[in-house]
């Protein structure tokens, strides 16, 4: 997050010097992710909500969930909407206000991946086509960094709706209103569980998982998503350099090997 | 958007795409470079319904000045899209997307300038949107490459742009509006094409392994056939008629 000074200068040529060897500043493998923790139902007021650990990293995700108004070009589809926030308190360099161009772009990746993958059937969560749906918005809050936002926010995005309880809803066609039937809920309607496995490139070598150290010095990252079935259904590419196409594909390999172990956590995790 | 999924045939039984184009067809590319008296480079381009004009400014001294950079020159980036450039008024206000795709812009276009020959200060890349096709973020990438040589900025390479996608279960290359609307999958991607190596990629839509890389290599080629287009438009600009 902080732009680059001496002593990430001297971090670098640490981490540099480590990775010639094969090895890391923390002592992981090239292709191994920090621990996750999650635990789900921390915030009983949220329909569905999780605290994620992810190393040092630490994310509080809630879903809310309400009638609203469809898209006008989407009528037969449920709100989909997910949401990510750096607090002031989880770094130094973070400061309250409008989001920068990185929070932007951290929303819209995590956004993105879990959308692309089709996780949630919008289409069950229609109550009257083309008036009145069913909204999901998923609130992701870093409150503590250490690095790899992307998939921590992912991971708890997903957690958060898998725990989820969707309430009932019944739309009035006489007046237009929709009302809530207390006491009743279901599970929402789940296709497949995405994850989101986030590379840095340091040098020529690719790392899984970058931490906060490593984060600060990368050339480049990229952000891929893979659903259950192990296609790919999101990809993102960021930072100052560029990756060869083998890299790429090599990447996809990672991505969905990786995401297979993460996705066991997960779903063990959404209580499936 | 608006338009129902029955009105349009993406590929046809021959193969032929909704506008008439093959599946390794791209969309009709024109690039001028030089197009603007006062900023210090410049490019026009058109690719497809595409019209986008990008304008670079710097190395110039950077303000705020909190900003600089001792080390090396910054790379600003706006990719901004006229109210007009859409079907509907586009409120002019940047939107989250165009900050999104000013970040991605920027962080493709960086890996190619030499930027630590000019530390202190900035370059400024202004590229605006008269009137959006889909791809609009690679055609603004094409122009803005083109634009940053016409600028004179030392580069390490070309940076060509051409998006790859899946439509009706078919990889194909540089998926127009309707394809990215009703299409299963869209694959962007910038590439130098001397280095060989990837400066932008993003995807949306489901690819099974040996898709995505089948996409990778379409989009690929599609960025090559760019890379003529931006290298005739600079040689155009610098040599007139003798480029020929």
């Amino acid at each position: 997050m902080t732009s680059s000074t001496i002593i990430d200068d001297l971090k670098k040529k640490k981490i540099l010097a480590l990775l010639k060897e094969g090895q890391r500043i923390d002592g992981r493998a090239l292709d191994e992710p920090r621990q996750l923790t999650i635990d789900t139902g921390v915030i009983p007021k949220a329909e569905g909500s999780a605290r994620v650990r992810l190393g040092d990293t630490e994310v509080v995700c809630g879903v809310k969930v309400q009638p609203d108004k469809p898209f006008p070009d989407l009528g037969d589809r449920g709100i989909f909407i997910c949401t990510a926030e750096i607090l002031p308190l989880a770094d130094p360099s973070a400061e309250p206000g409008p989001p920068g161009e990185e929070v932007i772009e951290l929303a819209r990746v995590v956004d993105r991946g879990i959308r692309e993958s089709g996780m949630v059937d919008l289409k069950q969560l229609v109550l009257e086509k083309d008036k009145s749906v069913v909204g999901i918005f998923i609130d992701n809050s870093v409150t503590d960094y250490d690095g790899n936002l992307f998939d921590a926010c992912s991971y708890a995005s997903v957690a958060s709706v898998l725990s989820c309880k969707l309430p009932k809803f019944k739309y009035d066609s006489s007046n237009g209103s929709v009302s809530k039937v207390e006491g009743e809920f279901s599970a929402p309607p789940i296709t497949t569980i995405p994850v989101s496995v986030t590379m840095g490139k340091i040098g020529d070598t690719i790392i899984v998982d970058p931490n906060a150290d490593e984060w600060s010095c990368m050339d480049g990252r990229i952000t891929i998503t893979t659903n259950a079935a192990g296609n790919i259904c999101a990809v993102q590419k960021g930072g100052h350099d560029g990756f060869t196409p083998e890299q790429l594909v090599q990447c996809s390999k990672i991505s969905i090997a990786t995401g297979a172990k993460i996705r066991d956590i997960l779903k063990q995790a959404g209580g499936s | 958007m608006g338009v129902k999924k029955t009105d349009i045939v993406l590929l046809d039984e021959n193969g032929i795409r909704c506008d008439g184009r093959k599946i390794n067809e791209p969309r009709r590319i024109m690039i001028k470079a030089g197009v603007l008296k006062n900023a210090n480079g410049s490019a026009y381009i058109e690719f497809g319904e595409n019209k986008i004009l990008a304008g670079v400014f710097g190395p110039r001294d950077v303000h705020p000045k909190h900003l600089a950079n001792t080390d090396r020159g910054i790379l600003r980036c706006r990719y901004h899209m006229q109210p007009f450039s859409v079907g509907e008024r586009k409120n002019p206000a940047p939107s989250r997307r165009e900050i999104e795709i000013s970040k991605v812009i920027k962080e493709a276009l960086e890996p190619a300038l030499m930027l630590e020959n000019f530390p202190r200060t900035v370059v400024d890349v202004f590229i605006e949107i008269l009137q959006a096709d889909g791809g609009s973020r690679c055609a603004a990438l094409d122009a803005a490459a083109v634009a940053l040589a016409d600028a004179g900025i030392p580069m390490r390479d070309m940076v060509s742009a051409c998006a790859a996608g899946k439509v009706a279960d078919t990889i194909v290359l540089d998926i127009n509006n309707e394809e990215d609307q009703e299409g299963q999958a869209d694959m962007p991607v910038a590439y130098m094409p001397n280095l060989g190596k990837v400066t932008l990629i993003q995807l949306d839509g489901v690819l099974t392994p040996q898709e995505y890389e089948k996409c990778v290599n379409t989009a690929l080629e599609g960025c090559k056939l760019v890379y003529e287009v931006q290298k005739k438009a600079l040689q155009e600009k610098f040599f007139g008629d003798d480029a020929k």
